[in-house]
């Protein structure tokens, strides 16, 4: 072997060596930055991606970081995730509780984005879905304990649809209603004014992210009520009429209150017509 | 409190979870029992509206900590709406006056001047200079008071004693002037006794509600939940609610309608009509208990003299009623047929109908309720009347469930204003300036000379009262918009603004109420807890202590006293309005103020203050001062007891009494328990007799007024009836015209209360509604390339504002009108709001003027 | 050894302070007048430019994309849109013209960062160095394209991007970004010299390859009137750049810096108290050449 080979050979070895200690460091970042990722993509319940965001893994992936949904959000309520922040990097996010969604109709911020991260296809911001609302505390809501409230109701843009009152008889103080809000997820956007808006010092109506907000009913189950107003009609074939031994006065309906006793009805112990007691014998027994 | 460790496990494990999913959770219960050692809980009435909920503060060191609706109190039974949920932060707000402020420029009083920290003398001693001075030159009305229908029963019964027994001027009007002064008048024509005959437990009783321009579920929350609960539990129980756009309430509506503003007054003509047509009235009840009467109709809109519409008015102001026959009666309101009023009233046939059937039910109990819809009407009193109508054409009235119910918006409009009579016109237990007697009456009761008061026409005895001012003393009432007025006109010179914001409130502020404030010849106080808008329009401004900084008591919309003791101090040199008035009246005497023919009657008055003689009498000093306890043995100060010497509270309520609970009174039916009495209930409905309350007046059984076997009896009315008086419908006085062509409408939010000097400055209730907003039809604001959010620019003949389009939220407007809420002072809506009022009872219609909207 | 006290002392002698610092001023105006387009808008309202060095939109009309962002997002399974498609395009074009190491040198905020830590070392005669290989960085450019297939988080490199993450933290906020800067900062000045945008950068590795035929180029115009001072060594954060260009004659190479690692940075035209290098394009001849030929007026074909 040469000089200049054994040169060459110390070269190889060396460059093989250094590609190998290159590689496995740059392996271990990987590693790294994979269990980094998989940890920081999983958004956390209080940041609220703006509206039309893709479901978060399509999200994450099709989202530049280029903040120009931030910049052209009138009310300046987005944010990008800062480095040390629970929310990937780069990507924007909005915290209902300080600073919610305003639901602008032309809403700017999707307009703005270039890569469709925010969903172009959403063209009305009432059918956005950037979270649900939920009471989530129920025994601090003061609704539920009777008092005036209903804030949140008052606030949220969907009227009467996304939050609606509940009226129920408040059974403590006997004379007074509740007014308990209630949510529709087919009609809340998660814009999280409620969650602003609420009165409470920790508030006790918040939005959290659609999977997270939303139970799932069993798929096998339907609501038998529902499916026959879908249907326009019961599903199987109605009854027959039903006939009922009744006195007098007396009707039965069968889908309404049940038995009836019509005003006035058995009042005595008499028949309104004389002949009946007269043709029935002595009722002593 | 001690966490054992398997709570304490528990605990951590929910914590854990919650942080899990991103909850924060608050502070352990273990620490909120801690600090709940050691604090004193007292009642009070709620500082807010009239409906005169009770609530339970809990004070540790000379603090509110804690607050709770009170579990025992019959009318919220521990409820609360959201603005008495905050309530202990009302007191806590960064900027409470401390000191009294001056306007000054180097040292010296000066109207341009910038505001300096003066001592209470100096504030007092140039007070009073000035007032001495406007009521020499300018007589009675050269000066003035503009008080609340929020003061305190006695705040309200020192001023009376101030403006017109001290200073002779009749010129003392309350807010309320704004507020209720429609329903008194009506309340007067009709039963000639004031305040409603039912009371809250009609919302129990009823079967059908109707509500006429009055949004209960935001401005009663506690009452419209207990309206709300008997709907629901009640089978066969409706809602029917009338308005001029579709507010909160309309979401429990069985029938909900919205009527053209001002045809109410044909609504309620048709109701009469479809009754009488359909001979469904009460006959027997008709006969025995009721009189027809009519009121000379086109009365103008109490606008200035020299208005187009005043010009034109052929009776301007006039309202002495004729007796007509039932017939006549009939007849009057025979045009008012269902197709006429559903074509001016655009409200569909069959919801009026219906409506007309529910009050012409004999087997439905109907309580009828209305607020600023009614009052705030340029018909306000006809409007007011004309329900009373249709309840005494049925003889649903005056038991439980049948119910004629004008709801106060202030808390004590009824304890205070009303009852104490803070009005130009009134004295207390509903006496009259304009009668002789009545001011006699007064002046004896007040060991005053005979002639001291001013009569409504200056005359005693047929002869003219004499005056300071060296002229006869002349006619001398005044009403609220009149005083802004003249203070604009330069005729009245000093001007004290108590327990209210009326630059805030007072319709057509630019050419009106800052003009007026702002004119080089007037001075102007305003006694505040916060710098307002009124603050910073004033010369002087008075700090104030607030609600539970001081004894109190208020009078609520069903007739219920409610007392509170002083509970906390006020911040710095801050004293209640009760204590301002008394210290102020010491800086005047007698002869600055009284002519030297009325001193001659009394001239061991001469040398005195006005202290002296209307407070230091020897009745209302009567009480010396004594530790204020409860029965659980807790301490309470009192401030003013303290500075003046002797139980002020008590010497004044019981002077009160002496107007309306001893034998030989002008007037009965307002009889009160003694003072003690009401610091251990939780209110009482007057008028109380031998210790017992009155639930439903004018009918036996209920009301002890009413003798055995006489069922009925108006005792209010000589001949024991009451009137129903017939009155047309009459348009507007600004309809929308061309260029301004759309209705303008104001009101509350829930969450607010009036100018929101208070509300506003809870950052919780503040960040629920921070602004306020046009509420308006979506066609409407499209016609003006406005989008719901967008900033609009409305603009009246008066002036404009700008503020954000709402065309979702919780109002409901029509086309063609438009709401905008006045709690807030980055928009003063009453730049846009004409100084209409009801020419009879001088209120003020913020219901109705023209105005226009662009893009801003 | 050269001494670094007088290091670009006869580039000032020779031509003066402010050619011998021509392309370091020009850069650094390039550097902070990018950010000050992106930051009108914020602090001054004046809005020519919105977003960040990864999208960007001037007068609301031209769309800039940055290509090696967009790449990650695709191999995430994204399809781009239009637009941001058509940002790319004008970038690619771009960086292909003018070489795309440009972006290191003239763009990059951190450039700034690790420009200082160079100057301080040679200041502060520090001589660390590392055993880190220079193709470190297309490893982690090979593992930063992966990872998007890889796992989940889509745009994964973007979470720990000090490069996106400084410039975004100026125009947007900073958060806990400077801790980043700092570590570049700090591991530049005491472990490795050039060692974060020389060895490590999978951005710069990605922009070396955009570039790696482009035309703009450093020529050692003049290389026979090389000195061999050295100080181009010194100065160049990719000296192993310059060495087959200025001392290839011999051999016959090509007076033009052909590496794509070279950042056309400038600084040895700035140092070169002689005049040696100029820009030029791919194809330009070293002087000989042109003398060979005949040509005249040389250095002017830039």
């Amino acid at each position: 072997m040469t000089d200049t080979e054994r040169k060459n050979e110390i070269n190889r070895r060396q460059f093989l060596g250094n590609m190998l200690k290159t590689a496995c460091s740059v392996g271990l970042v990987g590693l790294g930055l994979g269990a980094y990722s998989k940890r920081a993509s999983s958004l956390p319940a209080s940041y609220i991606r703006p509206p039309g965001a893709l479901p978060e893994e399509e999200f994450l992936g099709t989202c530049i970081r280029c903040g120009l949904c931030v910049r052209d959000c009138p009310y300046d309520i987005l944010f990008l995730g800062e480095v040390g922040d629970q929310v990937p990097t780069g990507t924007p996010y909005f915290v209902a509780r300080t600073g919610p969604c305003e639901m602008c109709e032309e809403i700017p911020c999707v307009v703005a984005c270039p890569t469709n991260a925010l969903d172009h296809e959403l063209k009305d911001i009432e059918d956005s879905r950037m979270g649900l609302a939920v009471l989530i505390d129920q025994e601090n809501c003061i609704a539920f304990h009777g008092l005036r409230c209903e804030v949140c109701f008052n606030v949220c843009p969907i009227r009467n649809r996304a939050i609606t009152l509940d009226m129920q008889h408040n059974t403590r103080s006997g004379k007074h209603a509740l007014f308990i809000p209630v949510v529709h997820s087919d009609a809340c956007t998660g814009c999280g004014l409620c969650e602003r808006a609420c009165i409470l010092e920790e508030a006790a109506i918040k939005v959290f992210p659609t999977h997270l907000a939303k139970g799932e009913l069993g798929k096998h189950y339907r609501l038998g009520w529902e499916e026959k107003e879908k249907a326009g009609g019961a599903l199987v074939t109605p009854d027959t009429e039903h006939r009922y031994n009744l006195p007098e006065g007396v009707r039965y309906e069968l889908q309404g209150e049940g038995l009836i006793i019509e005003e006035g009805a058995q009042q005595t112990p008499f028949s309104a017509n004389p002949l009946d007691t007269l043709n029935s014998g002595f009722m002593d027994k | 409190m001690k966490l054992t460790r398997r709570e304490f496990i528990k605990s951590n494990a929910v914590a854990a979870a919650a942080s899990v999913a991103g909850v924060t959770l608050p502070l352990s219960n273990a620490t909120a029992a801690d600090a709940d050692d050691g604090i004193r809980w007292d009642k009070a009435a709620c500082r807010y509206c009239g409906t005169g909920c009770s609530v339970l503060m809990g004070v540790k060191d000379g603090k509110v900590v804690a607050s709770q609706g009170d579990p025992d109190a019959p009318v919220n039974k521990g409820l609360n709406c959201i603005k008495g949920y905050f309530l202990p932060k009302i007191l806590y707000g960064e900027d409470r006056l401390t000191k009294p402020l001056l306007r000054k420029t180097n040292g010296k009083y000066d109207k341009n001047g910038k505001f300096e920290a003066v001592s209470w003398d100096e504030a007092f001693k140039t007070m009073a200079e000035k007032w001495i001075a406007a009521r020499k030159a300018k007589g009675p009305k050269g000066v003035g008071m503009f008080g609340s229908g929020q003061w305190t029963v006695w705040e309200g019964y020192a001023a009376q004693k101030l403006l017109k027994a001290g200073f002779r001027s009749n010129s003392l009007e309350p807010n309320a002037r704004h507020c209720m002064a429609s329903a008194v008048g009506a309340f007067m024509r009709a039963f000639g006794i004031d305040e409603p005959m039912g009371c809250y437990d009609d919302l129990e009783h009823a079967d059908v509600f109707v509500l006429w321009g009055a949004n209960m579920a935001e401005m009663h929350p506690i009452l419209w939940s207990r309206l709300t609960d008997t709907r629901l539990t009640k089978p066969g129980c409706e809602v029917h609610v009338l308005s001029t756009f579709e507010h909160r309430c309309y979401e429990l509506a069985d029938n909900g309608m919205v009527f053209e503003p001002q045809t109410d007054l044909a609504i309620l003509n048709y109701i009469a009509n479809y009754i009488i047509q359909n001979k469904a009235y009460n006959k027997a009840f008709i006969d025995k208990h009721v009189n027809f009467t009519k009121t000379p109709t086109d009365i103008g809109y109490g606008l200035r003299d020299n208005d187009p519409r005043e010009k034109a008015a052929k009776n301007r102001a006039k309202g002495k009623l004729t007796k007509i026959s039932f017939e006549e009666y009939a007849k009057s309101v025979e045009p008012y047929t269902l197709e006429y009023t559903a074509k001016l009233s655009k409200v569909p046939k069959e919801k009026l109908l219906r409506l007309a059937k529910a009050y012409a039910d004999p087997k439905k109990k109907v309580a009828s309720y209305w607020t600023m819809g009614f009052n705030q009407h340029t018909r306000g009193v006809w409007v007011n009347g004309l329900c009373y109508n249709v309840h005494l054409l049925m003889g649903k009235i005056s038991e439980p469930g049948n119910s004629p119910f004008s709801l106060t918006g202030q808390p004590s409009a009824c304890g205070t204003a009303r009852e104490v009579g803070t009005f130009t016109h009134r004295l207390p237990a509903d006496l009259v300036t304009k009668k002789d007697a009545h001011c006699k009456f007064a002046e004896k009761t007040w060991k005053l000379p005979a002639g001291t008061i001013p009569r409504a026409n200056g005359k005693t005895d047929g002869a003219d009262q004499s005056d300071i001012s060296g002229k006869p003393m002349g006619p001398t009432l005044i009403h609220a918009v009149a005083m802004h007025r003249a203070l604009n006109d330069g005729k009245m010179n000093t001007f004290w603004v108590m327990c209210n914001n009326n630059m805030q409130a007072a319709a057509n502020m630019n050419d009106e109420s800052y003009p007026g404030w702002r004119n080089p010849d007037n001075f102007i106080t305003v006694s505040d807890p916060y710098p307002t808008v009124s603050a910073q329009a004033a010369d002087l401004i008075l700090p104030t202590a607030m609600w539970i900084e001081k004894e109190g008591a208020y009078g609520n919309a069903e007739r219920r006293t409610q007392f509170w003791r002083q509970q906390v101090g006020a911040p710095g040199e801050a004293k209640s309005d009760v204590w301002q008035v008394m210290e102020f009246s010491k800086y005047v005497k007698v002869k600055d103020v009284w002519p030297e023919d009325l001193i001659a009657k009394m001239p061991e008055y001469a040398d005195k203050t006005l202290y002296d003689v209307l407070y230091a009498n020897g009745q209302v000093n009567k009480f010396p001062v004594e530790q204020v306890t409860d029965s659980r043995g807790n301490k309470y100060a009192n401030d003013e007891s303290a500075d003046f010497g002797f139980y002020v509270q008590k010497g004044l309520f019981e002077e009160y009494r002496l107007f309306n609970s001893v034998d030989g009174i002008p007037k009965k039916g307002h009889e009160m328990a003694d003072f003690d009495a009401y610091h251990k209930v939780r209110g009482m409905r007057w008028p109380v007799i031998d210790g017992k309350e009155t639930l439903w007046r004018f009918r036996e059984g209920y009301d002890p007024h009413v003798a055995k076997g006489e069922g009925v009896k108006f005792y209010g009315k000589p001949d024991g009836k009451a009137n129903i008086i017939t009155a047309p419908y009459e348009p507007a006085a600004e309809p929308p015209d061309k260029e301004y062509d759309l209705w303008l409408c104001t009101g509350r939010v829930l969450e607010h209360w009036h100018s929101g000097s208070m509300t506003r400055r809870v950052p919780e209730l503040y960040r629920a509604v921070p602004d306020a907003v046009v509420y308006m039809h979506p066609k409407d604001a499209k016609k003006r390339r406005l989008r719901n959010g967008a900033l609009a620019k409305l603009t009246s003949r008066r002036g404009e504002i700008v503020c954000k389009v709402d065309t979702k939220g919780r109002n409901k407007c029509p086309e063609g009108l438009v709401f905008v809420p006045w709690f807030d002072a980055g928009r003063l809506v009453n730049k846009l709001t004409l100084d209409q009022t009801d020419p009879l009872s001088k209120e003020t219609d913020y219901k109705k003027c023209g105005v226009k909207i662009t893009r801003a | 050894m050269l001494d670094m006290k007088t290091l670009g002392h006869d580039a000032i002698a020779e031509k003066g302070r402010f050619n011998a610092h021509k392309y370091l001023i020009l850069r650094r105006l390039s550097q902070l007048g990018i950010l000050a387009l992106f930051l009108a808008g914020p602090w001054l309202g004046i809005w020519i430019v919105k977003g960040n060095l990864a999208y960007s939109l001037t007068l609301d009309f031209l769309p800039l994309t940055d290509p090696y962002v967009l790449l990650q997002g695709s191999l995430s399974g994204v399809v781009p849109e239009t637009t941001a498609i058509i940002g790319v395009v004008i970038v690619l074009l771009f960086y292909f013209l003018v070489g795309g190491r440009v972006y290191c040198s003239w763009v990059c905020p951190v450039n700034m960062v690790t420009d200082l830590a160079a100057w301080l070392r040679r200041k502060l005669g520090i001589r660390t160095t590392s055993q880190l290989s220079r193709s470190t960085r297309f490893w982690m450019l090979g593992l930063t394209l992966i990872l998007p297939f890889a796992v989940a988080g889509g745009i994964v490199w973007e979470l720990v991007n000090p490069v996106s993450m400084m410039f975004r933290g100026i125009v947007f906020g900073m958060g806990a970004a400077w801790v980043m800067v700092l570590g570049i900062f700090l591991f530049d000045l005491i472990v490795a010299k050039d060692g974060w945008c020389g060895h490590i950068c999978p951005v710069g590795a990605f922009y070396n390859l955009v570039g790696s035929r482009s035309l703009l180029r450093v020529n050692a115009v003049q290389r026979q009137a090389c000195n061999d001072c050295m100080e181009c060594y010194v100065v160049c954060p990719e000296p192993q750049v310059i060495k087959p260009a200025l001392k290839g004659e011999e051999k016959g190479a090509s007076p033009v810096i052909l590496s794509s690692d070279c950042t056309n940075c400038g600084r040895c035209i700035d140092i070169c108290a002689k005049d040696v290098f100029s820009y030029g394009g791919r194809r330009s001849k070293s002087i000989e050449v042109y003398k060979r030929e005949g040509e005249i007026n040389p250095g002017v074909q830039a």
